[in-house]
Order: C-alpha cells, then sequence, then structure tokens
C-alpha cells in the first residue's frame, strides 16, 4: 500500500492512511505543496497549531537511480509568510521511501509545556516525552542518539535556534559519517519547534527496497542518466573537483558577487574565499575534495574541511555559505568561515539568511565587517543563548534591518537574497522576485545559463530574455524537486537531451506509467500555481514579487548596473 | 608588427602547470582563441570567457591592455 503517515501532536496519535487517488503521481515537492495547500489554512500563524510539517520523499528516492537520495519537507513558512519547500539529503529520505512512506504529515501542537521524541518504522510511529536531550545543540545531539539508536537510524533535528523558534532556525538531517545537511531556508525548524518535536528518528530496517514496476527498464534507463551524469563536465568533473565554491572567482571576474552588503559587485579577498583555495587547503590538510551528501550520489561535489591539525572542522561547505560570510561580511579567512559552517550547523540556522543578516548588522554597527571572531562569539554568545541581541538577530535579515532603521536590506519576501547580485544577473533578479518561495536562488538557476553557458547563453546585463529563462528553469526544477534527485542533475538534464529521456523513463519504470516531457512539464507548472495560490490567499500580492528599491536607486561596480525591470514586466512571468 | 598587453586570468584548473594571472604581449589583431591556443588549452574545455568582465567568444578581438579571464565548465548552486 502506498502510505502516508500522518501524526498528532495535539493528542499525542500516529496512524497510516492510504495515498488519496488524487495525489497519484505525486512526490517530493509537487507533494508537500499539494498537501499544504490542501491542508493549512493559508492564513494561519506559522507557530501556531494549524501549521503542519510535511515530509515526503522523491518518487524516485530510494530507488538505485545516481543522485536520488534526497526529501522534501514543507509547510507554511514562519520567515516569508508564504509556502515553503525545503530539500536535504542525508539518509532519511531513502529510509522514509524504503518504508513506502509517501509523505510524513505532522499536524497539532502539544498543550503542555513538554518536548517529544517521534520514532518511525514501517508500522507506524511512536511519539514519547523527550526530558534529557532538550536544549543540546545537534551535534551533541547526535553523539547522544547514536549511543541510545545506533549509528544506523536516520534523523531529523530541532536545534535549540529551532526550539526558540528563531526564524533562522533550520531542520537538521543526519547524513552517513554523522554530520549534518539541512532543510534550511524559511524558518522551518520554528515550525519544529512550536510542535514541540526535538528530534525524529526513522529505523533503517524492517522496510523493503522500493517496488520497481518494471526492472529492466529501470535499469536499461538508469544507465543512460548515471553515463550523461558522469559525461557532462559540469557534474561529471567540475563539481567533484571544486565543489560549488568555483563560483567565487566566477562572480568575482561577472562582476556579480554581492560585497560588503550588497554594495558592491566584487571582493578585494576574494583570492583567499575561492574555490581554487579551498580545494587546495582541504588537500594539504588531508580532507576530502569530493563527497556525496546521499548514498548513490555519482557527483561528489560536496568536501570535508579539516583544520591546520588536519581534524574535522565542516562538511556541506557550499558556494552560498563562502560567499555570504567571506564576501558580503568581508571576513576574508577561510578557517574562521569554517569555523561558523560548523557553528551554523551546530545551532540549527540557515547559512544565507544568518549570514546576510549578519552583513545588515555589521553595516548597522553592531560589528565591523570583517570581523570573524567577533561573529562567531555573537553566534555562540547570544544566538545561541537566546538572549535578547541574540532574539533579534535570530529574526533574519528583515528584522535586524526594520530594528536598525536601514533601507538597504536585501530579502524579498522576507527572505534574504543568495550569492547573485540581480543587478548584474538579471535572470536570477526575476527568480528572486517571482519565485513563490521568496528570494531562492535554486528554485529557477538562471546563473546556468546567464553565467555558466550551460544551456546557451543569454547576457547576464541585459534584460532580453530574462522572463522566460527563469520561467523555464523555475517549471523545470519544480518538477525535478518532486522526484528526489539533486539539482545539479540538471546541468546534463540541459544539455543531454538522453538525459532528461532517461529521467522520465526512470519514473514510468518505476511506477508503470507513460508520462511524456509534456506531463514532466504539466507537473511543475502545477505546483508552481498551487504554491502561488497559497501565496494568495495567505494575503500576498503582486507587491510581493518584487525586488527592495535600493537595487534600482544604486549603480553597482564595477558594471554601473541597476534593476531596471517594471513591474508589468516581472509579472509577465505569471503568464502560462 | 603592433603589439598589444593582455592581462590574462586563468581559473581552476587551467592554472595547473601554466600560472594564476600574467600580463603578456601579443600581436594586435590576437583573439581570444588565439591566446586559448597559445596556452594550450583545448578548446573544447572552455566553459567561460570573459573580457572586461563580460562575458566573450572565442572569435573576439582583443585591444590593448584588455583583462582576459578563462575558465573550464563548471557549476555550482
Amino acid at each position: 500500500m502506498k502510505k502516508i503517515l500522518r501524526i498528532n501532536m495535539s493528542d499525542l496519535t500516529a496512524k497510516i492512511e492510504e495515498v488519496p487517488a488524487a495525489y497519484a503521481g505525486l512526490g517530493g515537492r509537487a507533494l508537500t505543496s499539494t498537501i499544504v495547500a490542501a491542508e493549512v489554512p493559508p492564513t494561519c500563524h506559522p507557530l501556531g497549531p494549524n501549521n503542519k510539517l510535511v515530509f515526503a520523499p522523491g518518487l524516485l528516492t530510494g530507488t538505485m537511480a545516481a543522485n536520488s537520495g534526497r526529501f522534501s519537507c514543507g509547510a507554511k513558512s514562519p520567515l516569508t509568510g508564504g509556502i515553503k519547500e525545503c530539500s536535504a539529503g542525508g539518509t532519511a529520505g531513502r529510509q522514509l521511501a524504503n518504508f513506502n512512506y509517501f509523505a510524513v504529515i505532522i499536524e497539532g501542537q502539544p498543550k503542555e509545556d513538554k518536548w517529544y521524541r517521534i520514532h518511525i518504522t514501517n508500522d507506524g510511529a511512536t511519539i514519547e516525552q523527550e526530558t534529557e536531550l532538550v536544549g543540546k545543540w545537534n551535534f551533541e545531539l547526535i553523539a547522544a542518539l547514536e549511543a541510545r539508536l545506533g549509528k544506523k537510524p536516520g534523523l531529523m533535528m530541532c536545534g535549540p535556534a529551532g526550539e526558540m523558534k528563531m526564524a533562522l532556525a533550520n531542520i537538521s538531517v543526519k547524513d552517513s559519517d554523522g554530520h549534518i545537511r539541512s532543510f534550511g531556508r524559511g524558518g522551518l525548524g520554528g515550525v519544529m519547534g512550536s510542535k514541540k518535536i526535538k528530534f525524529i528518528s526513522v529505523a533503517d530496517d524492517g522496510g523493503s527496497r522500493a517496488e520497481i514496476a518494471e526492472p529492466e527498464k529501470f535499469k536499461a534507463a538508469a544507465k543512460v542518466f548515471a553515463k550523461a551524469l558522469l559525461d557532462h563536465p559540469v557534474s561529471g568533473q567540475g563539481l567533484p573537483t571544486y565543489g560549488t565554491a568555483i563560483l567565487v572567482n566566477i562572480l568575482n571576474e561577472a562582476g556579480g558577487l554581492p560585497t560588503r552588503n550588497f554594495t558592491s559587485g566584487q571582493f578585494e579577498g576574494h583570492d583567499k574565499i575561492s574555490g581554487e583555495t579551498l580545494h587546495d587547503t582541504i588537500v594539504a590538510r588531508g580532507g576530502k575534495p569530493k563527497h556525496g551528501c546521499t548514498a548513490g550520489c555519482v557527483i561528489q561535489c560536496s568536501q570535508v574541511y579539516n583544520d591546520e591539525k588536519g581534524d574535522y572542522v565542516t562538511s556541506g561547505f557550499e558556494y552560498e555559505t563562502i560567499w555570504g560570510l567571506g564576501a558580503d561580511c568581508c571576513i576574508d579567512n577561510l578557517d574562521e568561515i569554517a569555523l561558523t559552517d560548523h557553528m551554523m550547523d551546530d545551532l540549527g540556522v540557515d547559512s544565507i539568511e544568518t549570514a546576510v543578516m549578519f552583513a545588515v548588522a555589521m553595516e548597522a554597527g553592531v560589528l565591523p565587517f570583517g570581523d570573524g571572531k567577533g561573529l562567531l562569539r555573537i553566534l555562540k554568545e547570544e544566538v545561541g543563548k537566546g538572549t535578547p541581541l541574540g532574539r533579534l538577530l535570530g529574526g533574519g535579515t528583515a528584522a535586524v534591518g526594520r530594528a536598525f532603521g536601514m533601507p538597504r536590506v536585501p530579502v524579498v519576501k522576507g527572505q534574504a537574497i543568495p550569492a547573485y547580485d540581480p543587478r548584474s544577473v538579471k535572470g536570477i533578479g526575476i527568480t528572486y522576485a517571482t519565485t513563490t518561495m521568496g528570494a531562492d536562488h535554486t528554485a529557477g538557476y538562471t546563473i546556468a545559463t546567464n553565467i555558466l553557458n550551460v544551456g546557451g547563453h543569454i547576457d547576464p546585463l541585459k534584460k532580453d530574455g530574462q522572463v522566460e529563462l527563469s520561467r523555464n528553469l523555475q517549471i523545470a526544477t519544480a518538477a525535478i524537486d518532486s522526484t528526489g534527485m539533486c539539482i545539479f542533475i540538471a546541468f546534463p538534464a540541459l544539455d543531454i537531451p538522453e538525459c532528461l529521456q532517461a529521467l522520465i523513463d526512470m519514473i514510468n519504470a518505476r511506477y508503470g506509467l507513460a508520462l511524456t516531457g509534456d506531463d514532466v512539464v504539466a507537473l511543475g507548472k502545477r505546483t508552481l500555481k498551487t504554491e502561488h495560490q497559497f501565496n494568495l490567499a495567505a494575503g500576498m500580492n503582486e507587491n510581493d514579487d518584487r525586488l527592495p528599491e535600493f537595487f534600482n536607486l544604486e549603480p553597482v561596480a564595477p558594471h554601473m548596473a541597476t534593476w531596471d525591470f517594471s513591474p508589468k514586466e516581472i509579472d509577465e512571468f505569471w503568464n502560462f | 608588427m603592433r603589439f598589444m598587453n593582455i592581462n590574462v586570468k586563468l581559473f581552476a584548473n587551467f592554472r595547473l602547470g601554466r600560472f594564476t594571472a600574467a600580463t603578456r604581449e601579443y600581436p594586435a589583431g590576437t583573439t581570444v582563441v588565439d591566446i586559448v591556443r597559445s596556452l594550450q588549452i583545448p578548446e573544447s574545455e572552455i566553459g567561460i570567457i570573459m573580457v572586461d568582465n563580460k562575458h566573450g567568444e572565442a572569435q573576439d578581438q582583443l585591444q590593448e591592455g584588455a583583462n582576459l579571464s578563462l575558465f573550464p565548465l563548471v557549476g555550482g548552486g
């Protein structure tokens, strides 16, 4: 039976339901967004009893397809006030898929001031009071739970930031090394905290591998797919060798690297924080220059970073984090950035929101630009301990901007803008403005075509073609986000036609369907429209599909570019 | 024959066995692909060409003092 596990935190019960016919063909983001739109009142308070936290493996999660280990988490976001979907690696997605859970829906809210742990098995879930581990930071939590449960069960964790329901809070997922991947953006950790769940463990045994309807057809398609991933220079060579941080120098050269709270497009210290320097440092210190966030990943874009003594500092040390703390906060020291990345994992906060927030705080005078040690202290002693300053900073970039009376606050729908300046990379500006997720670069990654020459080239400094580019990518991404595939398969999928066909063939062989490319596009469109409808009902309108005014007023060096799309031009996005 | 100075910057694995940044003299009218070939970089490996911080193409002719940046095919997120 295709199962949905429904957990009620008001009466502390769990039950298994059959996936309704209306949800056939949905997984990952398509399923979390459909369930949130169907079951969560759009005007509810995100931290109240009516919000729901929905986990959903992708359509291919749990199969032997390469790069299919990811899963989704959705809810109404405490940060944006709109719908949110996050995607993460780690082990729990595959484990949920092995039990044939298409979704885990957590609803309600405990009335008493008690915390709980949830354990999920093939037969359902147990909900028990947790006292010992409440308040623990994530790495200590993992150590304690591995001692309790062994190393194999998957874990989804609410760190201290989530316990305090900070808008920065993420949900942390354990990977097979005992390190952390994240459902990062939009404050989902606060939703988990509002339901007083400290952690969710998922058994590693007792299920069976996903039943494939047509095994031979699946295996053949999986082979074509894996070969395309390895053949494409980005997924096969560039990403495994240099990881995502290679973008530091690329964006710096292109003049689109947001620096010193988005006041310049180039950073003087870029060389100290570049992907090339990161690679050389990792190798010199015996870390891992390539590393996969899930089993079955052939791209291995991630890495393990050690200190000078060769001891583990952090992993999943990505471009966004290095850019945010490096160029945006001007901390030109990889070791300080790595320690901060580790602490953000430990506290359970989104590295993008936290970094962009700190750059605004620096401009406001809370601490100097470039003060890496000061940032670490504030994160640990103020944010981590929930002091009044910590609580204010924990409210995120927009909250800090408002508290200090600053107009230069780079957010859309209340969520911090990531590592590409929209003035000099105009396609990503359209994505930031229009995606239902708030400022989100992965939702429609036009960088591929604006900067990296993948899927053709569209000049990043001109308005021509950007709306159509962002629209096509957002539709395709919404579909890929529903499969459990890592988004980086998009690089070969954009350039190698057999790759996309093989993905469709795998979905068909898995479920005994006959989907075409048009069906996949239709799934993406439907998902975006479902999300858009939710946001409108939640009180958003076209004025929320805009970039902050300063992008129009302040030209950014070296191109002296401004954001010059009219509202009408932006609103063209939704004409589909 | 007139010559011009071009500032060449190499990134990622293009640096291996070559250099990170160098200013070199080239004949007037030199194109991007001429420089790529002179550095013995296989043309098929070129991912991104930037001239003075803007995307360029292989056949672009360079001017005195131009900054040329060459990247292999890499990606990110």
